[in-house]
């Protein structure tokens, strides 16, 4: 009976350690970053790539440089399992702790967060994922979303195919292509633009969406594909979709070459079909492969000193690079705040304007020990996202390999899309806040 | 010693038949709802308000919900994320086309929707039972979350394919969206959850619980005392179906915020299912305990982790959680079948001989 007891007393005490205990203040000396990540689920996959390289890289910058700007850098990782619950229950955990920045790595995190940056007074950074209406800065001014949308991305791979055909978008004229997408936010939000252009091009779209339960069984999916004979096929996946498309797409001897995904797939995902999966495209802004100073620089000061768990083959894989290319970022926007506001210790408030003036040209990758490693990154206050040009790599049935040549968005069918996404979307919320946040020159 | 009735004479049929026929219990309850209602907004962080206790309400309705169904009535169903989705899906529709209407109001009537459509998918319970009736309400899952990313007229044509909940106010303060603060919030969900518990209480405890639990024990002796099988079984699937719908308004509106359809898949709907049996079927207490273990052990154990300021990664203690938790519910199933609630009552019949147990 006494053990049961103290059973009881033990939970009561546990009990109210939990409610009354206050949240660890972050030290006063250090820059909190939270990173949201998964490692486990369905998704991890794709996503122990991501979290690495996000890691890795600000880990590398607290051993070499001491952090940034001398300050420290406190990371922690929040396991969300790509899981919108697990997420949300991520943000509320790391809130108190004043977080500089928050990275979802889901676009079902990213679009509850999107109201609640402006009141918590923590940026959102959904690297070329989340909304693609969240690129307008004067409606959205906590959420940045670079270095392109996923519009652009759609209108891109149809430029791609119409350079292809020998031309511009009228060639797309009189051709079949189908469009395998992932059945949620993330998949359907291009549908409207291909829809458009479709209408404006002539060309005859076909849509085939795998639901977020059946990734790993499409062959339904493949079965009308074979039948339908589309000119090209456009991926917009993630996690488990990936690889099943591509050992699919192999199997009905689908030309892969005319196979063109977003910039998701990794190089795991174009492996799984075998030798017949050459000619696989895929979207890309930034170099693979660890041929970089700062890489070196990882791997000298993270991972042979054991400071992380990633597997040393993983590095200068493709969402490894992504990582990367997510914190730095994080780094320079943060590296911005502090000389915008001439602290040591930003707050939320002080990095989103160091977002908004970000600027990493090709002499400030030079520095970074990243030549080359990325194109230039410039935002603006009207314009979180830039619309940064890309390329296309094909998979040589080894690695990825860069084919010459930028792809550009259409801006000029993309933009009014967003601009009215935008719109709408404030509609929808009713008293949208106005954008209080004063403009920073660009320094 | 504290727990004992002796002295407390029951004088009327009344009070033998009330819910709670025992003062302790009364007192306890009582002291309950003012923990609830009064301490915990006054004391509890933001976290463990918008983190613990919000979910663990709104679970436990959706429990309730089930349990009606499953717990009393005898019917399995596979369907509840279905019928949580269809009342998110159409408090947010009623609140886009009236927003004048006080959200407290749609988010109680978009309770008949789900109603309505739980009663269409529960029409064939008449014919089959068991695991075919548990097929037929998978197909309802299935369909419905087939509907709720195709049918984009239920998200308003978003692009993004997902319901953004906009700012809606109660009493001048906001309710939801993100200015909508967190003890507010709480003190909504609870509310609804009291009173719905309350009015549940009353059902299963009156004539109609017992008609769901004659028609459970044994349907064919129901039908020979008088009991009109039909009504009475789609009666259990209407009600569930509209605390189920209750759950899924108050979800997307006072918990998420915006919500995929993903949300309202089949792991939701199982995960409400394994509630109910850990917690307890046929009790409504054991809704509670289901969705407390269920929702809130992992969420202890990784803050337990933080507090001993363990060095485990993340994802280590993900999977470790996931052990932990299955392990868990197999001890609990194998320590007592029957659920949480039974334990609860085995204890409570223990502390009423304490400290003298014969």
């Amino acid at each position: 009976m006494r053990m049961k007891l103290s059973i009881i007393a033990g939970a009561v005490a546990l009990a109210t350690a939990m409610t009354s205990a206050p949240p660890p203040a972050a030290a006063q000396d250090s820059i909190y970053i939270p990173l949201f990540t998964y490692r486990t689920g369905p998704f991890s996959g794709s996503g122990i790539y991501i979290a690495e390289g996000m890691r890795d890289y600000l880990e590398m910058l607290n051993q070499r440089d001491g952090g940034i700007g001398g300050v420290k850098l406190q990371l922690e990782e929040c396991e969300t399992g790509y899981d919108t619950k697990k997420g949300l229950e991520c943000y509320e955990a790391v809130k108190d702790k004043k977080p500089v920045v928050i990275n979802p790595w889901s676009t079902g995190i990213t679009l509850p967060l999107i109201p609640r940056a402006a009141v918590d007074k923590i940026p959102v950074l959904s690297m070329a994922y989340g909304l693609s209406a969240a690129a307008v800065g004067d409606t959205f001014p906590w959420i940045f979303n670079p270095p392109a949308t996923y519009w652009d991305g759609g209108s891109m791979i149809l430029s791609y195919i119409a350079g292809k055909e020998g031309g511009g978008p009228e060639k797309l004229k009189g051709r079949t292509i189908g469009y395998i997408y992932l059945d949620a936010g993330f998949g359907k939000e291009p549908i409207p633009l291909f829809e458009q252009l479709s209408k404006d091009y002539g060309f005859t779209l076909k849509l085939y969406p795998v639901a977020g339960t059946e990734m790993q069984n499409q062959s339904s999916q493949w079965l009308n594909v074979r039948r339908d004979k589309p000119d090209y096929m456009i991926m917009y996946g993630w996690g488990a979709l990936q690889p099943t498309a591509v050992k699919e797409a192999v199997k009905i001897n689908y030309p892969m070459d005319k196979f063109i995904s977003i910039w998701w797939p990794s190089e795991d995902d174009a492996a799984a079909g075998g030798d017949g999966s050459k000619g696989f495209k895929v979207l890309n802004w930034h170099a693979v492969g660890a041929d970089f100073p700062a890489i070196a620089d990882i791997k000298k000061h993270v991972t042979d000193k054991n400071l992380t768990q990633t597997d040393k083959n993983h590095i200068g894989k493709v969402l490894y690079n992504r990582g990367i290319y997510n914190s730095i970022l994080i780094a320079e926007g943060i590296r911005n705040a502090q000389k915008l506001s001439g602290k040591k210790v930003v707050t939320g408030e002080d990095v989103r304007r160091g977002l908004e003036t970000l600027n990493i040209d090709a002499a400030r990758y030079k520095e970074m020990g990243l030549e080359g490693f990325a194109g230039p990154v410039k935002l603006t206050c009207q314009d979180h996202n830039g619309h940064f040009a890309t390329y296309m790599q094909e998979w040589d049935g080894t690695k990825w390999v860069r084919l010459p040549g930028e792809l550009k968005a259409m801006t000029d069918k993309v933009n009014p899309l967003l601009e009215a996404a935008a719109k709408d979307y404030t509609d929808k919320a009713g008293n949208w806040p106005k954008r209080t946040e004063a403009c920073d020159k660009a320094s | 010693m504290f727990y004992r009735e002796a002295g407390q004479f029951k004088t009327s049929y009344e009070v033998d038949a009330a819910v709670f026929p025992i003062r302790q219990d009364r007192i306890g309850i009582a002291l309950i709802l003012f923990i609830a209602f009064v301490v915990i907004p006054l004391t509890a962080t933001d976290f463990v308000i918008s983190v613990l206790l919000v979910p663990f309400l709104i679970l436990s309705l959706a429990a309730i919900g089930l349990n009606i169904l499953t717990g009393y009535t005898g019917l399995l169903s596979l369907g509840t994320a279905g019928f949580m989705g269809v009342g998110a899906f159409a408090c947010y529709k009623l609140t886009t086309y009236f927003p004048n209407v006080n959200i407290v109001i749609w988010i109680f009537v978009s309770g008949f929707f789900a109603s309505a459509v739980g009663v269409l998918f529960g029409l064939p319970s008449l014919r089959i039972k068991g695991f075919y009736l548990a097929v037929a309400t998978l197909a309802a899952q299935f369909f419905l979350d087939w509907a709720f990313i195709r049918v984009q007229w239920l998200t308003n044509y978003n692009t993004s394919g997902a319901i953004e909940v906009p700012t809606r106010t109660l009493f001048g303060m906001p309710l939801t969206g993100p200015n909508a603060a967190p003890e507010f919030r709480y003190l909504v969900v609870l509310s609804f959850v009291a009173a719905m518990t309350w009015f549940a209480s009353n059902l299963v405890h009156g004539r109609i619980g017992r008609m769901w639990m004659a028609v459970r024990d044994m349907d064919l002796a129901a039908e020979l005392i008088g009991i009109r099988l039909l009504p009475t079984k789609l009666l259990a699937f209407a009600i569930s179906s509209f605390y189920c719908g209750v759950a899924g308004a108050l979800m997307v509106f006072l918990w998420y915020g915006s919500a995929e359809p993903a949300v309202f898949n089949i792991d939701q709907s199982f995960t409400i299912l394994f509630m109910v049996i850990i917690g307890g079927l046929g009790s409504l207490i054991g809704s509670f305990f289901g969705a407390g273990l269920i929702y809130g052990l992992p969420i202890i154990m990784r803050f337990i982790v933080n507090l001993f300021g363990w060095q485990i990664t993340p994802a280590t203690v993900e999977h470790f959680t996931f052990m932990t938790v299955g392990g868990l519910i197999i001890l609990f199933l194998i320590i007592e079948p029957a659920g949480l609630a039974r334990l609860w009552q085995i204890a409570k019949q223990k502390l009423r001989v304490w400290p003298f147990p014969y």
